[in-house]
């Protein structure tokens, strides 16, 4: 009917808006416009003028051979963090809910790598797994492996998903214990009234009703994977060797900054602003469904 | 302390939804007046409209005597008890009650006698370094009536206080409240949908539906003359019976064709009679409306019992003292005394039956 | 409770302890790395315990001068995270709270529109945008300022919806009580909805601290000259593997006090902070 619980005002709460209105405008609308605007234009080689192309940055983009081994590189990347960085977090908090003596002190040991910047935590990683000085690297090669990150893309790649996956699991950890003790006893007692061993009880009862949060936990892990691993690339490979670690976000940074390709970067902006678009639709999707799930 | 008075009082919502639709009170100084209704009948909006928390869309709210339809809750010199209590949960009992006089800028010294003593009154000195977290529901109700007490207000606004209690604190609280309000001796306004407490409470009772006043006056002359049939059916409980009757040309008639029959009662342009339940004698009586009541149901209650029924095609209710001998299917006489009926029209409005 | 056999509360055990030696594994052996000498770290395997130099490399890379990268000293790098750190969380915290205010307890004119406006910024992370961002930097010349580290990245919704869902379970009694009691708009604030806060405040501190640590993109474009680097990006000029002269040891050093500060926030103000996350993110 009205507004109960509010106050009469009219000016004040424009002044009150207006700390985080004129910052958003003037950092993310006005970026977010040019970036439209520029993936539009192209410019001469000397940056002196510039024309409207139309979509053309983006049909050159999509064809480019690097942007689409950037972007399967973006996937395999993403996919292969976001799997094992929750495969392992849920099978620590799995354990974790059944210990009862000792859970606070597991879980202040385990929150730590979530204070750690991901690109220290690539540099922690490189620092074991570096050819020249690398502890673990020396007892790799010390088996007869030929282990060499930097010049081996593969491996290269597996170190980058290694230091990813390893920052993220604290935050799934936290979020599958909550997910657990969200479970009602009385859903498992039942369970094994009916005869179900424990590994049938998980597979049966408790991960289903985990679905909800390891698919938002999905969706934040992919994000993160996309976004938040600059870092991590940046520190350990550089999009290194050859374009074996470039990922999407890397590109953006490296065509727009070190190349200084303006057009082709805003383009590619664009296509990542879309992708995260996506990415919080589905996200708001599932926040819709949790609601109702009550 | 202060007199209150509506002036043909209107809330109109931005959407058009007309909460309040002219309304017109005079509460004297001192007095209790209680607002009662069924949910929406726009008794809490005009309790919100005195405190200044809804604005006024036409029409005056006075407050001893000065017209305050500009004038902020904080400004009106007004206090509130509210439903759900509203304390601040983050503030000790002290703290809760001595927070309306900081804002005011009253002394410190006065700030502590004042919330010492209405915590006497209300036996809360034990609880006043508790959180509202840790009292019970009753003693948060007794915080809530402390913080508007301690303010020494014009005027007491009550939004249905006792309804977060159980049936027996709300008993218990009613009389409490009734009593401190006499001994204060403040004017207050309170809303409530129970019409046992309005009855109970009320000095002044107004009964509203719909947005409109159905009836203004002391409770039990609402009780004994309800001025519609909405009042009659709504105070009371249970509540009045009603039987729809037709003029038949020579008298009236009810529902089943049968004529009104009795001692020198005539309905003039009755459309409904009604009478309570404790009105109906069983058996001939000296006179009035006789029926015959065909009983489906006995619930007895204890000192009374009540027979549901039908009469004259319509359901009607008894109440019988003590232990009723009659057995469902059982078809009993009876009959209600000419001083007991009532008639309303066609449009639910109360006529004076004329006695022949 | 179902009964657990000992023996599977046994493996449990066995199971946390090796997922937390995996967990803990890197930090702790920088910290031991952060005890040898040079010649030590570059003599692999290094020893699983702390060596002997602790006091004497923390020492170096604090205050005997050595540990500059580029001429700034880690002490001024550490201040700069800190500043940032601060200056985001502060700073979000302070919009946030203020903007959430006036959408929850205010209606006005455009009321919605301005809370799509704050809304939609969620899409937009600071990553998709970096190129665009970096020219207003440029054109407002911020480039190598607090506020240009700062600011960019203080604007975002989640904080003020965090606050937001926060305030609407808060009754409209409570502020017509308040109003009753002759409280405005500020004293309503100060004196009740602040309070209120207390533990979604601490929660979104620790959130926007680590943050703001953990920041390395934005800092790496917005700062050019060395003693505006923070801690993190410091700590990636100072690592060469092909130099030969770097000095491992304080890098190491260097990594740890990179990494202790955040981490000090999360589990000095656990249970807020797990709250808060789980909370914040839902």
């Amino acid at each position: 009917m009205t507004a109960r619980g509010t106050f009469p005002h009219r000016l004040l709460p424009y002044l009150l808006l207006a700390p985080q209105l004129a910052i958003t405008l003037v950092f993310f609308y006005w970026p977010a416009a040019q970036a439209l605007y520029q993936s539009l234009l192209r410019e001469d080689p000397f940056g002196l003028k510039s024309r409207f192309v139309g979509l053309a940055n983006f049909r050159r983009v999509l064809s480019e051979p690097s942007y689409l081994n950037s972007l399967e590189v973006t996937v395999i990347f993403s996919v292969a963090t976001a799997v094992s960085a929750m495969a392992i977090a849920l099978l620590l908090a799995t354990m974790a809910d059944k210990i009862v003596k000792g859970r606070g002190l597991y879980r202040t040991l385990m929150i730590w790598p979530y204070a750690v910047a991901p690109a220290i935590a690539g540099m922690l990683w490189l620092f074991l797994f570096n050819p020249t000085m690398g502890t673990f690297a020396y007892m790799l090669r010390s088996t007869g492996y030929n282990w060499d990150p930097l010049l081996n893309g593969n491996q290269a790649m597996v170190l980058i998903i290694a230091a990813a996956a390893w920052k993220q699991i604290s935050y799934n950890f936290l979020f599958f214990v909550a997910g657990l003790q969200s479970i009602p006893r009385t859903l498992i007692e039942a369970a094994a009234i009916d005869g179900a061993g424990e590994t049938k009880r998980f597979w049966t009862i408790v991960f289903p009703l985990l679905a909800p949060i390891t698919f938002f936990l999905l969706v934040i892990n992919t994000t993160y994977a996309f976004f938040d691993t600059f870092g991590i690339i940046h520190a350990v490979t550089g999009g290194g060797p050859g374009k074996a670690t470039e990922t999407l976000v890397y590109k953006v940074y490296n065509d727009g900054f070190v190349n200084l390709q303006l057009g082709s970067s805003a383009a590619q902006s664009v296509i990542l602003m879309i992708i995260v678009i996506a990415l919080t639709a589905v996200q708001f999707r599932y926040v819709e469904k949790r609601v109702h799930y009550g | 302390m202060a007199t209150v008075e509506l002036k043909n009082v209107r809330k109109t919502y931005p959407g058009g939804f007309e909460a309040v639709k002219g309304v017109s009170i005079d509460i004297a100084d001192g007095a209790l007046c209680v607002l009662v209704g069924p949910s929406g009948c726009g008794k809490s909006t005009l309790l919100r409209m005195i405190a200044g928390l809804e604005t006024i869309t036409a029409g005056d709210i006075s407050i001893d005597g000065k017209v305050v339809n500009a004038i902020g809750p904080a400004e009106r010199d007004i206090a509130m008890v509210f439903q759900n209590y509203a304390l601040y949960p983050h503030m000790k009992v002290y703290d809760n009650m001595a927070y309306g006089l900081r804002n005011r800028g009253m002394a410190r010294d006065e700030i502590d006698r004042r919330v010492n003593e209405t915590a006497k009154i209300l036996e809360l000195s034990s609880l006043l370094q508790r959180r509202p977290r840790e009292l019970s529901g009753g003693q948060r109700q007794r915080v809530a009536m402390g913080r508007a007490i301690v303010r020494s207000p014009k005027v007491f606004l009550f939004d249905e206080p006792l309804s977060n209690l159980d049936a027996k604190l709300r008993g218990q609280m009613r009389v409490e409240i009734k009593n401190l309000q006499r001994s204060l001796g403040v004017t207050s306004v309170y809303v409530t949908h129970d019409q046992l407490e309005a009855m109970t409470l009320a000095d002044k009772l107004v009964v509203m539906n719909a947005g409109m006043v159905e009836q203004v006056g002391a409770p039990l002359d609402v009780y004994e003359k309800p001025a519609s049939t909405f009042v009659a059916s709504f105070i009371g409980a249970p509540p009045m019976n009603l039987l729809p009757v037709t003029a038949n040309g020579t008298g009236l008639a009810f529902a089943d064709g049968s004529a009104v029959a009795g001692n020198g009662f005539a309905g003039g342009k009755a459309a409904q009679i009604g009478f309570r339940p404790e009105d109906v004698v069983v058996g001939q009586g000296d006179g009035g409306l006789l029926l015959d009541f065909q009983t489906i149901a006995v619930e007895p209650v204890g000192a009374e019992s009540f027979l549901h029924g039908n009469a004259a095609g319509s359901p009607v209710i008894m109440r019988v003292s003590g232990r009723a001998s009659a057995r469902p299917g059982d078809s009993i006489p009876i009959s209600v005394p000419e001083a007991k009926l009532h008639a309303f029209d066609a449009a639910g409005k109360r006529i004076e039956p004329s006695h022949t | 409770m179902i009964g657990q056999s000992r023996s599977r509360t046994v493996v449990a055990h066995l199971v946390m302890i090796v997922g937390i030696l995996i967990v803990a594994f890197p930090i702790y052996y920088t910290f031991v790395a952060s005890t040898l000498t040079l010649r030590e770290i570059l003599r692999p395997p290094l020893p699983l315990l702390p060596g002997g130099e602790f006091f004497h490399n923390y020492y170096a890379a604090l205050f005997g001068g050595i540990g500059r990268i580029g001429g700034v000293g880690v002490d001024r790098l550490l201040i700069n995270s800190t500043i940032m750190a601060l200056g985001i969380a502060v700073g979000k915290i302070a919009i946030s709270i203020l903007s959430a205010y006036a959408i929850v307890f205010f209606r006005f004119p455009l009321r919605m529109f301005f809370f799509w406006t704050i809304f939609i910024t969620l899409m937009l992370p600071v990553e998709v945008r970096i190129l665009p961002t970096y020219k207003v930097m440029v054109d407002l010349n911020l480039i190598d300022t607090y506020t240009g580290l700062i600011l960019p990245l203080i604007a975002s919704a989640t904080a003020t919806l965090l606050f937001r869902q926060f305030f609407m379970t808060i009754p409209a009694e409570l502020l017509e009580a308040a109003r009753v009691d002759g409280a405005g708009p500020w004293r309503f604030f100060k004196d009740i909805l602040l309070p209120l806060s207390r533990t979604n405040i601490a929660a979104l501190f620790v959130i926007l601290f680590i943050y703001g640590w953990t920041q390395y993109l934005w800092p790496l474009l917005v700062t050019n000259s060395n003693d505006m680097n923070t801690i993190v990006i410091g700590l990636r000029k100072m690592i060469s593997f092909a130099d030969a002269d770097t000095e491992w040891h304080l890098v190491m050093v260097t990594c740890m006090l990179a990494i202790l500060p955040p981490v000090l926030v999360v589990v000095l103000m656990q249970r807020w902070f797990v709250r808060g996350l789980v909370e914040t993110e839902k």
